[in-house]
């Protein structure tokens, strides 16, 4: 692709023109703030966190939003910068609870950051506030408008990457805020709980229900591993306090999923803990399922296979595999089909 | 238009006269007509302008001369048909003469340069016919047929035609880029989503002379290769919406839209879309997305519409003012045009009187003319004698001028210095009765109930400055507010993400430049000069002039006025709500407040 050379604080970078000036600058390494960008979604320049100056243009553009041209010269740090980012972050805390002690987003918020970033500890410009009732109406995500910073990432994230759309604005000025059609509970639209909206959500005004109370980001390890529901492999982050899996996420713009999951990925997981999950192998024996190692399983299948074969042929045996494995699982499944045994019957659940 | 040999009148009406009655006065005229027997055509037209004194009709007499009668009423009617019969003028009534420009209100006319209403209230604006026997359709059929897209784009560029919606971007320079953008679709868009309180002239322009906007948008639609048109037009101007209707239904008819129009081998047609009623609908990304479907909400520009507007084709949006210029000049030719106006400002405006002036209504002047020249020579000054205090150019984005600057010339340029816009050309005149404070605080309430919500400076930045101008307008500012105004104006106009954020601290900044003393009275000495704020001040009666008849006690809400009969009556300040319905029940005028 054409190349594009421009200038950013001083430094020279060389990119391509689909870039915006908040991606060339961080792919330079040079940090501009946002609020409202979530790089899954098009850009929608509505926090006006990342301005910047760029010569020759009229007024201050939106890094998130505008593209960069050859010969551009950028900055994005001005006093000016800083004196309007300030406000406009004074402005939001004008308009939001200051409860981070007990706010489920504490750590991993970041209108936190932001505020922490420019020192903003009191608004110059206190005035009127919402107090909405959070909406707990279903069992997966809560609504807290009154957290809200208007971002539009839930609606956007709904409606560009699910395709679902349950989210806009409604109502206007002072009064906006996001909402459902006729304000009908989650459940009421065709809402598929996949708590996109959640993972992006950049302060706590959505939040996962089955995570509330459960710990903070700095509480917990985030192990990494592939979601074991389907053959899509999405990578997914375990958030593991005390051996207890509180919450599931995926890393923005890894793996095959690029940071978005569906509601298996990210709330299929109390099976891990449950009191009624399989932890051992069991045979059937008198009629009775009992406890066995996996050495008296496994081969006990294995003599059954090879009877199975011995009596009637490899092809009186057939290999049911499972759309949950991994590609590397459901291959050596085949192979043990096709090499070991000599048969090519082998199907997976996802054709039931 | 005079009939064939016959005496016609000609009824305004367009909103405004309807609003003053002619609905009844039409009804009136056309049951007198038929049992008096007259021999007179009937016939109706869209605002004259003359707003101030609608209902309006005009007689037209078989000799070409004209008399315009105002504030006519059913009962009325029977008289001024006798005199329109008889050929006798009634003097009282007259509000222009065609053969004595200095009877009643005729300075009015004469002191304009009509080219965009050239038809508004002389023709019936339901009728084709009417349009075509003035010269309509006759430019756009030239520019189909005897001119090349470029031609046309170059005649409106020498034109000099900037956009009327308020920005005054070049018109030429903006079809150019619709032209030269590469789409195997393109849209034009005609603007009609007038907002601006207190503007009228695109309802005007719709309601009496829709084809001329039409034709502006067949020329517009050529010059930059558009087939399909759009007007976006609010759903509060139904008889907008109704007028344009029939306008498109008769153009289709007669080939003028469609396809193979003109004869030529090119289509064009127009769809009319109705706008929920959203301000901020009138920006063009958020028009565009209304349009669409969605919310109407504006997104950060480039990419500009001219390349990816509308179902993300290249699309073209001009205001109706500017279309309705268009079809005059490609007809009279773009030097015609610029022949009147100053250096960067060429043409005529057309300004919406409104407020304290004495003439309120639709005046079209040339670019140049000072704003003194508009308020006191076309709008007769202000009313009732009182002083002129300011001006409020340009609506809510617009800013507020003192009368040390009536002497500015309409001229884009010269009017962005003074802090105010030209904007859409809402010029709302304000007396020595108007609180500058509180006028600020009527137009950033305005702009904040109507952010769309979208940016964080727009949204909580004009509602924080509402708040602070409320406080001070409720006796309760505080010393640093003045400065806090001018932290968040800067701010909100350096960060909004459209021209409605962009703007909207215009009002508080013009005022805190020029009408200064009135916040820090408001602050420091807890006084409403202009005795407006309710909280900031007494009503009482001048004890010398009261002739204690009990008018203001019998219609005081909370029994807070007394006195004897025939005795001058006093007001309890503590009982009183401040509602000054007193004031104007006052027969000696002795009740003021202070």
């Amino acid at each position: 692709m054409e190349q594009v050379r421009l200038n950013i604080d001083g430094v020279d970078v060389v990119t391509t023109p689909d870039r915006t000036i908040l991606e060339a600058a961080r792919e330079a390494g040079i940090r501009i703030p946002s609020l409202c960008y979530d790089q899954r979604m098009d850009p929608f320049g509505a926090c006006r966190i990342c301005i910047v100056e760029v010569e020759g243009a009229r007024g201050l553009l939106p890094a998130c939003a505008t593209r960069v041209t050859d010969g551009m010269v950028v900055r994005t740090n001005t006093e000016e910068l800083r004196r309007i980012r300030r406000t406009i972050v004074e402005l939001l805390l004008s308009d939001h609870p200051r409860d981070c002690m007990t706010c489920e987003s504490a750590g991993n918020c970041e209108l936190q950051d932001l505020a922490y970033e420019y020192g903003v500890k009191e608004t110059r410009f206190p005035g009127e506030e919402h107090h909405y009732e959070a909406l707990a109406d279903n069992p997966l995500i809560e609504r807290d408008y009154t957290k809200c910073v208007l971002c539009g990432r839930c609606i956007r994230i709904c409606r560009e990457v699910q395709g679902v759309g349950v989210y806009d604005f409604v109502n206007r000025g002072f009064e906006a805020v996001p909402g459902t059609p006729y304000n009908r509970p989650l459940t009421e639209t065709p809402c598929e709980f996949c708590g996109q909206c959640v993972s992006t959500c950049p302060t706590g005004a959505i939040i996962s229900i089955p995570s509330k109370g459960k710990g903070r980001p700095w509480q917990v390890e985030k192990v990494r591993t592939t979601c074991p529901y389907c053959g899509c492999g999405c990578q997914i982050d375990l958030h593991v306090r005390d051996g207890e899996i509180i919450e599931v996420s995926s890393p923005v713009m890894v793996g095959p999923g690029q940071g978005n999951l569906c509601v298996k990925g990210r709330y299929g997981y109390a099976f891990v803990h449950h009191p009624d999950r399989l932890t051992t192998p069991l045979v059937r024996k008198d009629g009775e399922l009992v406890p066995a190692s996996w050495e008296e399983a496994l081969g006990m299948v294995a003599e059954r296979i090879r009877g199975a074969m011995d009596d009637k042929g490899p092809d009186a045996v057939a290999f049911l595999s499972s759309a949950r494995c991994t590609n590397e699982e459901n291959y050596l499944l085949q192979k043990l089909a096709r090499a070991v045994v000599g048969t090519n019957n082998v199907d997976h659940c996802a054709r039931l | 238009m005079s009939g064939n040999g016959r005496t016609k009148l000609v009824l305004g009406y367009g909103t405004c006269g309807i609003a003053a009655g002619a609905a009844a006065v039409k009804e009136a005229l056309e049951r007198e007509v038929s049992a008096g027997g007259y021999d007179l055509d009937l016939d109706i037209a869209g605002c004259m302008g003359f707003c101030f004194r609608e209902p309006i009709v005009e007689v037209f007499y078989p000799d070409g001369k004209s008399v315009v009668y105002g504030d006519l009423n059913p009962k009325k009617v029977p008289q001024l048909l006798q005199a329109a019969a008889s050929g006798e003028v009634l003097e009282d009534w007259v509000v222009r003469r065609s053969d004595d420009t200095a009877a009643g209100e005729g300075d009015f006319l004469a002191n304009q340069h009509r080219i965009v209403l050239r038809n508004c209230g002389n023709i019936n604006p339901e009728s084709i016919d009417e349009y075509i026997a003035v010269g309509g359709y006759e430019a756009a059929r030239k520019a189909l047929t005897n001119m090349t897209p470029e031609e046309v784009i170059d005649e409106v560029s020498r034109s000099g035609l900037r956009g009327r919606g308020g920005a005054g971007f070049p018109t030429g320079t903006k079809w150019g880029f619709a032209r030269k953008a590469r789409g195997d679709q393109k849209y034009l868009v005609c603007n009609a989503d007038e907002g601006d309180p207190g503007a009228f002239m695109d309802r005007s322009v719709l309601e009496g002379d829709p084809h001329a906007v039409i034709e502006g948008m067949i020329i517009a639609g050529y010059a930059i290769g558009a087939t399909q048109g759009y007007i976006y037009c609010r759903a509060e101007y139904p008889l907008a919406l109704k007028r344009l209707e029939i306008a498109i239904t008769a153009c289709r008819e007669r080939g003028f839209l469609g396809e193979r129009i003109f004869g030529t081998d090119w289509n064009f047609d127009i769809k009319i879309k109705k706008g929920a009623g959203a301000f901020v609908c009138g920006e063009e990304t958020a028009l565009i997305a209304s349009i669409e479907g969605k919310r109407g909400m504006p997104r950060p520009r480039p990419p500009f519409p001219a390349n990816e507007g509308l179902w993300g084709k290249p699309t073209n949006i001009n205001n109706v003012e500017t279309l309705a210029a268009v079809s005059w000049i490609i007809a009279n030719g773009g030097d015609k045009y610029a022949e009147l106006g100053t250096e960067k400002s060429k043409g005529t405006k057309v300004f919406c009187l409104a407020g304290k002036v004495r003439r309120s209504g639709l005046a079209e002047v040339p670019m140049g003319y000072t704003l003194r020249q508009v308020i006191f020579d076309v709008g007769g000054g202000v009313r009732e004698g009182k002083e002129f205090k300011a001006v409020q150019l340009g609506g809510p984005s617009g800013g507020c001028l003192p009368a040390s600057l009536l002497d500015t010339p309409v001229d884009y340029e010269a009017i962005t210095a003074t802090g105010a816009i030209m904007g859409s050309g809402g010029m709302i005149v304000a007396d020595s009765s108007t609180c500058m404070v509180d006028l600020a605080r009527y137009f950033l309430s305005f702009t904040q109930a109507e952010s769309c919500g979208k940016c964080v400076p727009c949204r909580l930045g004009t509602k924080r400055m509402l708040e602070i101008l409320t406080r001070i307008c409720e006796g309760k500012g505080e010393p640093e507010d003045l400065e806090r105004l001018e932290v968040l104006a800067a701010d909100i106009k350096a960060a909004s993400l459209c021209a409605l954020g962009g703007t909207a601290p215009n009002p508080v900044l013009t005022t805190l430049k020029y009408f200064r003393n009135e916040y820090e009275d408001h602050i420091f000495n807890r006084k409403c000069t202009a005795g407006v704020c309710p909280a900031l001040i007494t009503v009482k009666i001048n004890q010398d002039i009261c002739t204690g008849c009990g008018a203001c006690a019998r219609i005081c809400p909370v029994e807070a006025i007394s006195g004897e009969k025939k005795e001058p009556h006093s007001i309890d300040p503590d009982t009183c709500i401040r509602c000054k319905l007193c004031l104007s029940r006052c027969p000696e005028e002795a009740i003021y407040a202070e």
